[in-house]
């Protein structure tokens, strides 16, 4: 199914304006997407209709809040090929999952003198829980390094690992290049050596197919706002059997089955992780969102993002002096780059000038930029509403800043 | 030239501009001339934190006044570092820690006053002040 990019950006009125009197480019969808209609509208419908805390209720609203929330947990295990439902915990997003896991399987199976594995390519929401856990357990952390083109060293991985290592702890695609990481080796050979593999799903939720079965991930972690849903709500996909064995994260309402004194024992799982009231709203805004992909199909998503990542990166390259940073075959829509001898933050700057919306720095990912040894990079990133010509605005924008800054 | 002379001299130069590009090409150029700081400046003891770019800033006291001098590895970062370096240095402790600097809003930087972690100008402005209070309370 071919995108209809009118009708598609005709659903997204934040994109219909004017910034610094120039029609806004927004190429920042790594960092965060926008919402269509639709899931602004569930927001809304929610709030003005059925506002109500879940579960427990024994009244009209709460009944049907507890509904919509429980049946976007079940869209979120169609949409990802979970197993059970049981299996998908809410969280405010994809940090939040991972510091879940890294918390709670840490206190359950890291003693001292074991390992963890992450990867040279991590966000910092994935190597500081880690570093966390490590310390609290005194236990190591252990990194796979990288190539030039930003790929992981492969062979690395396999030297890596040993019979202390209790988890590894990996990005399906790196949010600083968007290169996308062979997570399904990764997966064979950690569970040939019966060790977990959590995802960092972050980047790849709302570009790349998901089937959380096939890639037999042990955990998968995503964020709402970087799939065409609000801020606050996130997803942590985890094994039952890992889920069962990990003690609870957070204590509160919803996580409990009996509270006196003496002892507490925990509800079962999802709730036994979903401490206090949850995010309601945005919960059933992201049932929306997931709809919203499912009928534009992410198939249909990912070959219309790879048509606007070919052209942006052929149409870059024929401005001299500029490198991109991240350049393997798998990619999502991301270009990473700077211009030689210029600042990423000046770049930022005049492209706001011209109503490019695009981000500058180390993306919360500093060791990517230390082993290229730059401050930062400037990053376009595109979504499903972006189209040739706004790269075309782009392209003519970065000459002018080329000029301004030389 | 005291602080409200430095400051509208400034406004004025501002004032020629009606278009982003220039004024833009001429905070540039400021960061262009901007003298070189030396690079024994150039380390973490000078560093201001809370930038995206890197900003050194250095101060030293002479004959009760303030001498302040700056690099940064952004141009425009630079140039805006020069922009309040033209209206604060030279002048006296005191003066420097009562200015306001209206004249960042009147020239239309003022996106780069925003609290994020994208630009340091309001962090140079404190550290500016800082030195002046340090040389201020050193010469009581």
């Amino acid at each position: 199914m071919k995108i209809d990019i009118n009708k598609t950006r005709s659903q997204f009125p934040i994109l219909q304006q004017q910034v610094n009197k120039r029609p806004l480019v927004y190429f920042d969808n790594a960092a965060t997407t926008q919402n269509p209609t639709e899931v602004t509208q569930a927001i809304v419908d929610y709030y003005n209709n059925y506002n109500s805390n879940i579960h427990r209720g024994t009244h009209h609203l709460s009944n049907i809040a507890t509904e919509a929330y429980e049946n976007t947990r079940n869209n979120i295990r169609d949409f990802i090929n979970a197993k059970h439902s049981h299996e998908i915990i809410f969280t405010r997003g994809t940090t939040e999952s991972i510091n879940l896991v890294a918390s709670s399987f840490s206190k359950a199976f890291l003693k001292e003198g074991d390992n963890i594995i992450i990867s040279h390519l991590e966000h910092h929401s994935n190597i500081v829980p880690w570093q966390l856990a490590c310390e609290n357990h005194h236990a190591q952390l252990r990194v796979i390094p990288i190539n030039e083109d930003g790929s992981l060293q492969m062979e690395e991985l396999e030297k890596l690992i040993d019979d202390r290592t209790k988890i590894i702890a990996i990005t399906h695609v790196s949010n600083a290049l968007g290169v996308v990481n062979p997570i399904k080796e990764i997966i064979e050979l950690a569970h040939k050596n019966n060790i977990p593999v959590l995802v960092d799903g972050a980047q790849a939720v709302s570009h790349i197919k998901l089937d959380v079965q096939n890639l037999d991930a042990d955990f998968y972690c995503f964020s709402g706002h970087k799939m065409y849903a609000p801020m606050g709500i996130g997803v942590l996909y985890g094994k039952e059997k890992w889920l069962n064995q990990m003690p609870p994260y957070q204590g509160g309402g919803e996580m409990i089955k009996d509270v006196s004194f003496e002892k507490t024992t925990y509800n079962e799982l999802p709730y036994k992780f979903e401490a206090g009231t949850p995010n309601v709203g945005d919960t059933i805004a992201l049932k929306t969102a997931i709809k919203y992909i499912q009928e534009l199909d992410i198939e249909s998503i990912r070959l219309y993002e790879d048509e606007l990542l070919h052209y942006a990166t052929k149409r870059i390259k024929e401005i001299d002096g500029i490198t991109i940073y991240g350049t393997t075959k798998q990619k999502t829509a991301v270009i990473s780059f700077l211009i030689d001898g210029v600042h990423p933050y000046d770049v930022g700057v005049l492209l706001d000038k011209m109503g490019i919306a695009v981000r500058t720095g180390h993306h919360c990912t500093q060791p990517i930029m230390d082993f290229y040894k730059i401050p930062g990079t400037v990053r376009a990133s595109f979504a499903v509403y972006n189209t040739k010509e706004e790269i075309d605005s782009f392209i003519e924008a970065l000459k002018k800043v080329k000029e301004m800054l030389m | 030239m005291n602080i409200f002379e430095a400051e509208k001299k400034i406004v004025e130069e501002f004032e020629m501009f009606d278009d982003w590009m220039d004024k833009y090409n001429y905070i540039i150029e400021l960061g262009k001339s901007l003298p070189e700081i030396d690079d024994k400046y150039k380390t973490d003891q000078y560093l201001i934190s809370g930038c995206q770019s890197r900003v050194w800033l250095f101060a030293e006291y002479k004959d009760g006044k303030v001498f302040y001098s700056a690099d940064s590895d952004a141009i425009i970062t630079k140039g805006i570092a020069n922009l309040l370096i033209r209206v604060l240095t030279e002048q006296t402790p005191s003066d420097i820690i009562e200015s306001k600097l209206e004249y960042l809003d009147k020239v239309g930087i003022k996106e780069h006053l925003s609290p994020t972690r994208s630009n340091g100008l309001l962090s140079m402005i404190k550290q500016m002040k800082m030195y002046a209070y340090a040389f201020q309370l050193k010469n009581k």
